[in-house]
């Protein structure tokens, strides 16, 4: 039960990244274009968050790690994404006034949307191989399972977001969505903790 | 399904030739995809695809170079019926560039602006079909949108904005939103002029037009296999002002192989779409989805 639920954060937190990343296309087109830099940009800023929030997560985990803390990450990373839904065109608008070469530019736009809630999801999975990992004998088996279902989430927020998502909802409705199933995840996450440690 | 929509777009520009018959004239990897060049029986080619199995983008004849080879490129010409002459004119989308060479040809007094997102897109142009730009015309390499931004910034404007960068194997979906017409839109002049070169079938049909509507109100429908909607900045020019403007403008286009009569008849006002499709926006653009159904 306990498991489950690392996994589901961490499957869920896959899914999350991978949605924004494809939105994020659609969020910068209208200012920088969709020319294959713009693309390269959003790749390279959600790459480099990830491997910061890799080393930041696997940090944290030293200290008192719990399911509890878990569920914080999570939350945190969706807060940290509101700005993406509340004022990315205005922060775009104004950045593509100033900075007029589309590679610069939708570098510097995905940094400042993109970086912070990319980094804080990064830390979810390395966490949560802390939380999984009982013995040494079995870390590489637990840590394969949970990127398993980590990139595996990935993979299903991209399909799910550029095939089907897309075509019923608006850009801004998707994402809310996305912050609100982040929510609703980390609250389980946060009362399967309760449940789990008086006992 | 997707069979389906490759079939119905290759029907859509004209049946592809087969393969076998088209001889490779030259083949580049560009940023974005292959550009090829192929030859059959005196007719030269620009695709995106192998053999042409999505559709050809731009084709000359090599004995008649000046006549514009697809109906959809003559339709475009018919923007020329709405008005005086323009003096300022964009082309958004450069292809194998036969719509800049006929309107260098036709408006030579008009300062002439394209715009094209691929590099290997304009060399090819230049290379093998003869697109040599003239002094008054000057080519952005450039996202289309990022163009007509900075172009608003500068406080740039046009009588005449052709727009013709989507073809039938993808749509740059940010280039056919309601806030992007709305720049097109700040970007012509008082009475100015857009044609577009769209799509005559699936669902995407429905959502383009009520987004046309959304923007410019009523429009002028040219139909064939493709599609072209001319629009004008204010109302539109009764459809009697047209036929005499196309008359003017016969003479001068016989070298381009349209007829004006023809293009004036295709003219119309009907609505024969769904009106209460959904209106496409930065937020909502399944452009490429819908197209496929």
């Amino acid at each position: 039960m306990h498991n489950g639920m690392l996994y589901l954060v961490a499957g869920w937190s896959g899914c999350f990244v991978m949605a924004i990343e494809l939105l994020g296309g659609r969020l910068l087109a209208p200012f920088f274009g969709s020319s294959i830099y713009v693309w390269g940009a959003i790749i390279t800023v959600f790459m480099l968050a990830l491997s910061i929030g890799y080393l930041l997560g696997g940090r944290w985990s030293l200290r008192q790690p719990s399911l509890t803390r878990l569920a914080v990450i999570l939350l945190v990373a969706a807060l940290t994404a509101l700005p993406v839904v509340l004022g990315a065109d205005a922060l775009l608008d104004w950045l593509s006034v100033r900075v007029t070469d589309p590679r610069l530019g939708s570098l510097l736009g995905s940094l400042l949307l993109f970086l912070v809630p990319t980094v804080v999801a990064g830390m979810v999975s390395p966490y949560a191989v802390r939380l999984l990992v009982e013995d040494r004998q079995r870390s590489g088996e637990r840590a394969g399972r949970l990127y398993f279902v980590s990139t595996f989430g990935s993979a299903l927020g991209t399909l799910l977001t550029s095939f089907y998502l897309v075509l019923h909802f608006e850009v801004n409705q998707i994402l809310w969505a996305m912050l609100g199933t982040s929510a609703v995840i980390a609250a389980l996450a946060l009362a399967s903790d309760r449940r789990a440690v008086p006992a | 399904m997707r069979r389906g929509t490759l079939a119905a777009a290759a029907l859509l520009l004209g049946a592809a030739p087969l393969a076998e018959a088209l001889s490779l004239v030259h083949s580049e990897r560009s940023l974005y995809r292959q550009v090829l060049v192929y030859e059959d029986q005196g007719t030269r080619c620009l695709c995106f695809t192998r053999g042409c199995v999505i559709g050809r983008q731009s084709c000359v004849t090599l004995a008649a170079p000046e006549k514009l080879y697809f109906e959809y490129t003559q339709m475009m010409m018919a923007a020329l019926f709405m008005g005086p002459r323009p003096q300022r004119i964009l082309v958004i989308g450069l292809g194998g560039g036969s719509l800049p060479r006929a309107l260098e040809k036709a408006v030579p007094e008009a300062a002439l602006d394209v715009v094209d997102i691929d590099p290997a897109v304009v060399r090819v142009a230049r290379q093998y079909f003869n697109f040599v730009p003239g002094p008054r015309t000057r080519v952005y390499e450039e996202d289309g949108r990022v163009f007509v931004r900075h172009a608003l910034r500068e406080g740039r404007s046009y009588d005449l904005i052709l727009l013709d960068a989507y073809d039938h194997e993808y749509i740059p979906e940010h280039l056919l939103t309601r806030e992007y017409l709305f720049e097109v839109k700040r970007l012509l002049t008082p009475g100015g002029v857009v044609a577009a070169n769209t799509f005559s079938s699936s669902r995407l049909y429905d959502s383009e037009s009520v987004t046309y509507r959304a923007v410019f109100g009523e429009f002028y429908n040219l139909k064939s296999a493709n599609r072209v909607i001319i629009v004008r900045n204010g109302s539109l020019p009764a459809l009697a002002l047209v036929r005499q403007n196309a008359a003017s403008w016969a003479p001068a286009l016989r070298n381009f192989a349209v007829d004006a009569a023809d293009m004036a008849a295709r003219f119309s006002t009907a609505v024969d779409w769904n009106e209460r499709a959904r209106v496409l926006t930065d937020q909502y653009s399944p452009a490429n989805l819908l197209n496929g159904r």
